[in-house]
């Protein structure tokens, strides 16, 4: 177990799991509030699109994506994001991936939170002249956001773990490591739990820290 | 009310059906493998021309050694069970005896005789380069040079090119099948591997005259039938089975059928390789 450690980049590789994770986190959740207010908005068009979006993504293995993300999109459709280095494309793409498929969860999650907020207060917003756009940043939101944390908390957690599919394109992160681990060292239980242990290590703080900030944050009504 | 009791008795009964006979399929099979009688083999079963499941079907080399093997340790081809066995699993696998032997691309490494026993080897590969049948730039691993190259995460051909090749671009997929998609399309420029698994891709009837195996092997490959760690009498059994096999000329009839159809030409200074003495 003491020479895996001393041998392979495993903190390097964990690195770029934080990495894509961070990115993804933020994509997802700028995306995923998008829809989440096209899905809540008056317009039926702009409802009818959010719905296909979270019925399209929430269904498709990320695998699949991320396969076709790479095989599809760069080269076939030519869609290179980053043309100097085919690592970095893949890295690109990975992060873009992630983000589209847990944009559809981030979205579900705010919903419910903005179907936490009573009807009296998104008609009294309505009723003081605030515009849809105003009363959504300014009530509905923040009470929304408020009340999904724990949804939002596990799926950042799912996200963590998901940034694993990521080796199937050839990402550099602890899954593919592990592939690499594997194949010399042969499959040892040691490998597993260093690599068992590692995404604890990721996960375990980020579902304290939300338990606990949607028991300080929660609506009191 | 009446039709719709009768449909909800109909419904349910056709759901029971449904469910023995899910049981019983599972547990045919199942009990097949916990009875002792089958001959467990683990092959690949997504490797074309070496470990191939097309259905209920196994095709390849790797199949035909392990059914020849088996033949010589008294076991019929009927009672050969083909166990999946996915790189990762396959010490795994022999350890905790879920399988007999590994027939699967399994070459003999330093670190892997640690953990099980190998018989062999039977056929000695080189990691080769595939490319388009109408490349004419690429005809060595020198020539690689500001390639896209395409091989299957943390596999030791992928680790290879990394660190002997650092001027060459390196896609990596989880399966060598998306790498060929992504050769045909375009997108990379060569895919690198063992030269059998480049061969069986070549091989297969919709890349037929679409590809082709440079021929240039840069590394050796040896493959070994793994055993339970420490099984030496087992271990001479099969390799005086796979020499059997050599000089009864089977061998040669199962890399013709197998790797022959994209022209592979087997490297006759290594094969047929003559086998390790066991330990």
């Amino acid at each position: 177990m003491g020479d895996i450690l001393s041998k392979y980049d495993i903190l390097g590789a964990f690195g770029l799991t934080v990495y894509l994770a961070v990115f993804s986190a933020i994509g997802s959740l700028v995306l995923g509030t998008l829809v989440a207010v096209m899905r809540v908005s008056p317009v039926s068009v702009l409802r009818l699109l959010g719905t296909w979006y979270v019925n399209i993504f929430r269904n498709t293995p990320l695998t699949l994506l991320m396969v076709f993300s790479v095989l599809g999109m760069t080269y076939i459709l030519g869609l290179n994001l980053d043309p100097s280095d085919i690592k970095g494309n893949a890295t690109r793409w990975a992060i873009v991936m992630l983000s589209i498929y847990h944009a559809a969860f981030v979205c579900e999650a705010l919903r419910s939170g903005v179907n936490t907020v009573p009807a009296g207060q998104a008609e009294a917003a309505r009723a003081m002249g605030l515009t849809f756009g105003q009363s959504m940043r300014h009530v509905l939101l923040p009470q929304a956001f408020r009340g999904a944390i724990a949804p939002l908390g596990s799926t950042l957690i799912a996200l963590v773990k998901n940034t694993t599919v990521a080796a199937v394109i050839g990402v550099a992160e602890a899954a593919n490591l592990m592939a690499v681990i594997i194949e010399n060292e042969t499959g040892a239980l040691a490998v597993f739990v260093i690599f068992a242990v590692g995404f604890v290590i990721l996960t375990l703080p980020l579902g304290l820290l939300f338990t606990s900030m949607s028991r300080r944050l929660a609506v009191k009504r | 009310m009446n039709v719709r009791q009768i449909g909800a008795v109909a419904a349910a009964s056709v759901l029971a059906l449904g469910l023995t006979a899910c049981g019983d399929s599972g547990k045919s099979s199942g009990s097949g493998g916990g009875s002792g009688a089958k001959f467990k083999v683990g092959i690949k079963f997504d490797q074309p021309g070496l470990g191939l499941k097309e259905g209920s079907k196994y095709t390849g080399f790797d199949v035909d050694v392990a059914t020849y093997v088996a033949k010589e340790l008294g076991h019929k081809a009927s009672d050969i069970q083909w166990v999946q066995a996915p790189s990762a699993q396959r010490e795994t696998l022999l350890s905790t005896g879920q399988v007999n032997m590994v027939v699967a691309t399994y070459s003999i490494t330093d670190a892997r005789k640690e953990k099980v026993s190998f018989a062999g080897p039977y056929f000695v590969a080189g990691q080769d380069l595939l490319v388009r049948s109408d490349e004419t730039a690429i005809t060595g691993p020198e020539t690689l040079t500001g390639k896209k190259l395409c091989s299957v995460t943390g596999s030791t051909p992928a680790q290879k090119i990394k660190a002997k090749y650092p001027g060459v671009q390196l896609q990596e997929f989880g399966t060598y099948s998306e790498c060929v998609a992504a050769l045909v399309s375009k997108g990379v420029d060569a895919v690198t591997t063992d030269n059998t698994i480049l061969a069986g891709y070549a091989s297969q009837a919709q890349y037929k005259g679409k590809l082709k195996v440079v021929g240039k092997p840069f590394s050796e490959e040896r493959y070994g039938i793994g055993l339970k760690k420490g099984d030496k009498a087992t271990c001479e059994k099969v390799n005086s089975a796979i020499a059997k096999m050599v000089s009864s000329g089977e061998w040669q009839k199962a890399v013709d059928a197998n790797l022959g159809p994209a022209g592979f030409k087997v490297d006759t200074a290594t094969n047929p390789p003559k086998q390790d003495p066991c330990t």
